[in-house]
């Protein structure tokens, strides 16, 4: 297997920063230090000057749509889109078709995972079988095709009564129930945020109150079972209270946040174009800030993309017609370095260990730079500008909401157990 | 302006000037043949993507006075359901040769979208609960003649009863006659109005009796059904003891007073007494006026332009 030597970078994991070349060989660091080279020949030489060596990013909620829709995103492109990123790990939501609650459909997405060979495919498992809400998803029989992030996502779990005995069910198999928190009865028809603009626009509002109110029963209901639970894309300053009061008390909660959740607000629907359209909604500048300020004190643990490809033809209908969500995983770096006032240490820890933690994939990603871990690293410049052009991602989808948007940081090197996938910001396959 | 979307679109001093066009449309509409040239090989196509045959008709009627061709389509099932896109649709159209479109649409936005990808004008003939101006413009002229306003509505009370919630009439009207100078109530249980009224240069009421002797124009919604299984309201019934116009609240007004609806009315929920009895109900003139108002936006985004001597 050929070498590979990161020069000149700074290096930076949870141990702190330092400067250092970083070499490697199959599949593992076998070297760190100052002007490795002599004895090192690496057959390719990958120039980190001015830039950051972290361990690989890991996103926490990617939806990838195959199986079913594989016009908007197959494996392979959602992969090269989060090699691109920076991303040596995505965890693939369930609801593609069918969806994730069959050992078999777990083994065929971590397969195309596998062949595409740009980023490891985490599948997640539904919490219910065919995230209907009624029936338990066969946990242990997921749990053993070896998935850990259980999730609806796109439904919340409405009945009180299943989620409490999916907490309970899961207690022992050491997996984590992640909660697309909204309470769908007070979201029929909604489209976009309940406020000001909605109001205005004349379209039917998505009120804070529906993920708040689950947010509120699930905190609950983990006090009740101990079983620790992640909260998917939290999105209202009253979830970000809640969690932060949760966590405090000692309650086992994780927490992720969007990059669009926190950058952009509802007033974006002005033109009432469907690229805009997420679920949950953009909300306002208050909480805006308020997802910042949880980020930044650590209440919310992880910058998750909630990148979810849709087909052009299918974003140009009527804003109600329009499926939710838009593309993240090419420019969650840049948003969280352009956007974020937080030390480059903490934006780099929501966006690696701390998610690898929440996948249970610490033992391979995340790692601390060192020798003899495994090779999964991503080499950023935090201070490159460029501008996002949606025919030139990578992503099979071009309903990126960051159109023509000048942003700070770009990924410069992608490393996926020792290969570099993305050399000099293109993806090498 | 090239497109009719929203009132917002428009400044005082448009809305005035289209309503002073809307006269020229009225003495036309009055001639032995109400037909003039002034949209001779201009092709208006209706795209009802919901159901409206009176304002499709209105439309038509105005579309024809000018001399314009005019087609229509009617599209009943969401684009979605076709498996065609809003966008392919619209190209499919626009490729025939379309100088404007007349968009009724059951979702709010889609004719702005539509601005996106033809280069016809594009009016809007209510969209979802968003916007109806051409239903604001017709009020106002009918508001403007019925209390002989020509110079504008300052001091006017005019209170909109019933489910502002789901109305582009509201929405429409409210900028019309707010920037027109009148002054607005809105009268409506808090289920119906909107869930945020920031920015609304309106005032909010739950009592219409208390209201009744200062208004000038009472001007009801329709208040629909579904509206029950939505937890909206307990039942017609109860709204319409509490909001409906029944003769003896009708006899609370002022006797200048107009009362106006947009149609089509719920006769027993929030009319609850004949308006043909009630001396002021311009129900009627409404109607007559939107033809003529039709015409006059017609003209506005397809003639020569606003210049009232180049007028038909």
């Amino acid at each position: 297997m050929s070498r590979v030597v990161i020069r000149g970078g700074m290096l930076l994991d949870q141990t702190g920063e330092r400067t250092g070349d970083v070499a490697i060989e199959s599949g593992r660091i076998i070297a760190v230090g100052e002007k490795l080279g002599d004895g090192l020949h690496g057959d390719t030489a990958l120039d980190a000057t001015g830039c950051v060596v972290s361990p690989g990013f890991v996103d926490l909620h990617v939806h990838l749509r195959e199986p079913g829709k594989e016009e908007a995103e197959p494996i392979e492109t959602g992969s090269r889109a989060a090699a691109l990123g920076g991303f040596t790990a995505v965890v693939a939501m369930p609801n593609t078709d069918p969806a994730h609650d069959t050992g078999s459909v777990i083994e065929f997405v971590r397969a195309q995972g596998r062949k595409a060979g740009l980023c490891e495919v985490l599948p997640s498992g539904c919490i219910t079988v065919d995230r209907a809400g009624t029936q338990l998803a066969p946990f242990a029989e997921l749990a053993a095709a070896g998935v850990h992030v259980f999730t609806d996502d796109g439904n919340g779990v409405q009945d009180p009564q299943l989620m409490r005995r999916a907490l309970e069910y899961a207690g022992p198999l050491g997996i984590v129930l992640a909660q697309h928190c909204e309470v769908a009865a007070l979201t029929k028809g909604a489209v976009m945020h309940e406020g000001a603009c909605c109001s205005r626009l004349g379209l039917p509002g998505w009120p804070a109150i529906a993920e708040e109110l689950m947010v509120m029963r699930d905190i609950e209901l983990v006090r009740l079972t101990g079983v620790p639970m992640h909260f998917l894309h939290l999105s209202t300053a009253r979830s970000v209270e809640m969690v932060r009061a949760a966590k405090a008390e000692g309650l086992n909660i994780t927490a992720e946040a969007a990059p669009h959740h926190f950058t952009l607000s509802d007033e974006q629907l002005n033109g009432y174009d469907p690229v805009f359209k997420v679920n949950p909604p953009l909300r306002t500048r208050a909480d805006i800030d308020a997802i910042k300020a949880g980020l930044a004190d650590g209440t919310i643990d992880a910058i998750a993309t909630d990148h979810a490809p849709h087909a052009p033809h299918t974003k140009e209908v009527p804003l109600d017609e329009a499926p939710p969500g838009m593309l993240g995983l090419e420019t969650a770096l840049a948003l969280s370095i352009s956007e974020l006032d937080m030390p480059l240490f903490d934006i780099v820890a929501a966006l690696s260990w701390k998610p690898a933690a929440i996948a249970g994939v610490a033992d391979r990603h995340g790692r601390p730079i060192e020798v003899g871990e495994p090779a999964n690293l991503t080499v950023f410049d935090p201070t490159q500008k460029w501008t996002v052009v949606p025919a030139q991602l990578a992503s099979k989808s071009r309903n990126t909401p960051s159109a023509g948007r000048a942003l700070t940081g770009k990924v410069r090197h992608t490393i996926l157990n020792g290969v570099a996938v993305v050399v000099n910001s293109a993806a090498t396959k | 302006m090239k497109h009719l979307l929203s009132i917002a679109d428009l400044s005082a001093d448009d809305i005035h000037r289209l309503l002073e066009l809307t006269d020229h449309m009225v003495e036309i509409s009055g001639r032995p043949i109400p037909k003039v040239p002034a949209l001779r090989g201009k092709n208006v196509v209706s795209l009802f993507f919901e159901d409206s045959t009176r304002t499709r008709t209105s439309f038509d009627t105005a579309a024809k006075r000018l001399s314009a061709d005019t087609m229509n389509f009617a599209v009943s099932s969401s684009s979605v359901s076709k498996g065609e896109s809003l966008r392919d649709t619209i190209e499919t159209i626009a490729a025939m040769g379309v100088d404007a479109f007349v968009v009724r649409h059951r979702s709010s936005g889609a004719p702005e979208m539509i601005t996106r990808w033809t280069n016809a004008s594009i009016i809007n003939a209510g969209d979802g609960w968003h916007q109806h101006p051409t239903q604001a413009l017709l009020d106002c002229y009918t508001i403007r003649t019925g209390l002989n306003r020509r110079d504008g509505f300052d001091g006017l009370r005019i209170a909109i009863v019933g489910d502002i919630r789901h109305s582009r009439v509201a929405r429409s009207n409210v900028q019309a006659f707010a920037a027109l100078g009148a002054h607005v109530t809105l009268v409506a249980p808090p289920t119906l109005l909107p869930p945020s009224l920031e920015g609304w240069p309106v005032e909010i009421s739950h009592d219409l009796d208390a209201l009744l002797p200062e208004l000038d124009v009472i001007y009801l919604l329709r208040v629909q059904r579904e509206r029950m299984e939505e937890a909206l309201l307990p039942s017609l019934h109860e709204y319409s003891l509490l909001y409906g116009l029944t003769e003896a609240r009708a006899a609370r007004l002022a006797p200048h007073a107009l009362v106006m609806h947009p149609g089509p009315m719920n006769r027993g929920v929030e009319m609850v007494a004949d308006p043909g009895e009630l001396p002021g109900s311009v129900i009627l003139n409404q109607v007559t006026n939107g033809v003529a108002v039709r015409m006059a936006v017609l003209f506005w985004l397809l003639g020569s332009g606003a210049d009232l001597s180049e007028a038909p």
